[in-house]
């Protein structure tokens, strides 16, 4: 069972700028929950304060609670890297470690965070986090080759598995499939159907027909004036916001009025 | 009219061709211009040097005043120590003030780092040995390979600082974030996943730091000084190849200038080998996969 995450009135800014105000939203354990909204509304910014990635902006602030798993990850007490070692992170662009070999870049999270393992440990968790990130077919025989000579679907895939090898408790995906074709992006979802067993996922995506097909809830952000932070405008199960949304403004958004 | 424009095309077309090849000729002939000292000044040192160079010069002491034959052997092996003490002192310095610039980003101190280093940069070597000299030489009560080598690092510490900084900056943000973002601690950050990504373009511009202080030689006058033996100590006086090269050539003695065209001529090797050896070997480095 995985955690499950609750964030009390988070707002994050960066300098003088707010990016997004007082949002408070339940994700589930073990589900799949989407962030959708219009591009610049803070999907990006709420999602990377889940992890604490936020704060490594020069500038940037985050304030509000997110508790996971029963605590604060912005208590004094708490370790900003402990808190990503349980929260891992996919990013929009696939940033494999370019000149690591493909088994390395798997295997990277648990070596330089000083996790001793031999050699058949590493190499079975190697082969298990592949194989849950849908690529260990394609890269079983070149698992020597630097990571970067992968093609980009691969190299996203590969960074799922990165993200699996450490055991996270909570996955974040910022548009995983963004730069990915058609038949990439259809493994990835694939992916993610499967994870949700055993992690807890937040993914945030432009496209309305993924958000329907991978996630169980759905929260829909908005920035309603430019120069405004971006807030919650609601969530809920991804069926009643795709169906019969209580806000107008949500309606028109995924009816594609606006954004 | 259609013929008339289409042939007026066609002429600037011409023009614009005739221009843009004239641009690549003047380029390309200024590059070969920019080229010619390099390729005078060593076709000369080879051509005097090379009948000086033999076993006896490169592993012989030189030889008395008055007598013939002997060598350099001391001041190369005193080249390489005193390069030796350089690195031991300027690398690390250097590089870990590179990483602070580049990855500690505290902008009020970073700023005050920066402009020193770019004040270093600009003093001349000779006030950099005038220094050592009050600081060492005087205070140690004599001349040393020690003094020599914190002189060089000295010199040596502002272009190691900028390259690392600047290679640094080169790795790109999606790295460091995606290290993060695993857990790894930000020192493993560094260390494993930063440096060693801008590891080939570092190590290149110690090479050439370590390169362009193999040379210098004003410094070395007022704290390495010379010496007609092999080096004794590091707080013994040290003989180098600048110096031995410049005492050599103002002397009167013919044999001697023979000798100090061949010092020349095994300096300007050493130089080429570190920097030269440095581009082919990092330039195409890649970590060998595991
Ligand atoms: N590094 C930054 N410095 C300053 N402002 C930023 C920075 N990153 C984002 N912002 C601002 O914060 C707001 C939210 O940005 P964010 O990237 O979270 O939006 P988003 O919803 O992820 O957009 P998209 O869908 O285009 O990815 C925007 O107004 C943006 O201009
Ligand atoms: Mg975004």
């Amino acid at each position: 069972m995985a955690g499950s995450i609750t964030t009390n009135n988070l707002s994050a800014s960066f300098g003088d700028i707010r990016a997004v105000e007082g949002i408070s939203i339940e994700i589930p354990a073990n589900k799949v929950t989407a962030l959708i909204g219009p591009s610049g509304c803070g999907k990006s910014t709420f999602l990377r304060c889940l992890n604490r990635m936020h704060e490594l902006v020069p500038g940037a602030h985050a304030s509000g609670e997110v508790i996971w798993d029963g605590k604060n990850i912005y208590a004094p007490e708490m370790d900003a890297t402990a808190v990503r070692r349980g929260i891992g992170m996919v990013f929009q662009k696939p940033n494999p470690f370019p000149l690591m070999s493909v088994a390395d870049n798997v295997s990277a999270g648990l070596r330089l965070a000083g996790v001793r393992k031999n050699k058949a440990a590493m190499e079975e968790i190697i082969e298990r986090s592949l194989r849950m990130a849908a690529l260990w077919d394609e890269v079983k025989n070149k698992l020597g080759k630097p990571g970067g000579s992968l093609s980009g679907g691969q190299q996203q895939r590969l960074c799922i598995a990165r993200a699996l090898a450490v055991e996270p408790d909570v996955i974040l995906m910022d548009e995983p499939c963004s730069a990915l074709d058609p038949a990439s992006t259809q493994k990835i979802e694939d992916t993610i159907e499967e994870l949700k067993s055993d992690y807890t996922i937040v993914i945030v995506t432009h496209n309305m027909q993924q958000a329907a097909r991978v996630s169980d809830f759905t929260g829909f952000l908005l920035t309603r004036e430019s120069g405004e932070p971006g807030r919650l405008v609601e969530h809920g199960t991804t069926s009643k916001i795709f169906t019969m949304p209580d806000r107008k403004e949500t309606e028109n958004y995924i009816t594609g009025r606006f954004g | 009219m259609k013929m008339k424009t289409l042939a007026q095309d066609n002429l600037h077309h011409r023009r614009r061709q005739a221009v843009s090849r004239l641009a690549y000729l003047l380029c390309a002939l200024s590059a070969v211009i920019a080229m010619v000292p390099l390729i005078l000044i060593l076709a000369y040192v080879v051509f005097k040097g090379i009948g000086a160079l033999n076993i006896d010069f490169l592993t012989r002491l030189p030889a008395p005043v008055g007598e013939t034959g002997g060598g350099m052997g001391n001041a190369i092996i005193g080249s390489l120590m005193l390069i030796g003490i350089a690195a031991a002192f300027g690398l690390p310095l250097g590089v870990l003030a590179g990483v602070f610039l580049a990855e500690y980003r505290s902008p009020r101190l970073s700023w005050v780092v920066r402009l020193l280093s770019d004040i270093l940069s600009g003093v001349p070597s000779i006030i950099v040995g005038v220094f050592v000299y009050t600081v060492l030489v005087l205070t140690m009560k004599r001349f040393s390979a020690l003094a020599g080598g914190v002189a060089l690092a000295v010199l040596m510490l502002p272009t190691v600082a900028r390259t690392t900084e600047e290679m640094l900056r080169m790795v790109p943000d999606a790295l460091r974030e995606a290290s993060l973002a695993l857990g790894i601690p930000r020192w493993r950050t560094i260390v494993s996943i930063v440096i060693k990504t801008a590891g080939g373009g570092i190590l290149t511009g110690i090479m050439l730091a370590l390169a362009r202080i193999a040379g210098e030689t004003a410094p070395l006058l007022f704290t390495a000084l010379s010496s007609r033996t092999w080096p004794r100590g590091l707080d013994q006086p040290v003989a180098s190849l600048p110096v031995q090269i410049y005492t050599y050539a103002i002397s009167p003695y013919k044999d001697w200038h023979q000798q100090a065209w061949a010092g020349s001529l095994v300096l300007v090797l050493m130089v080429l080998i570190l920097s030269v050896g440095s581009k082919l070997y990092f330039g195409r480095k890649i970590k060998p996969a595991r």
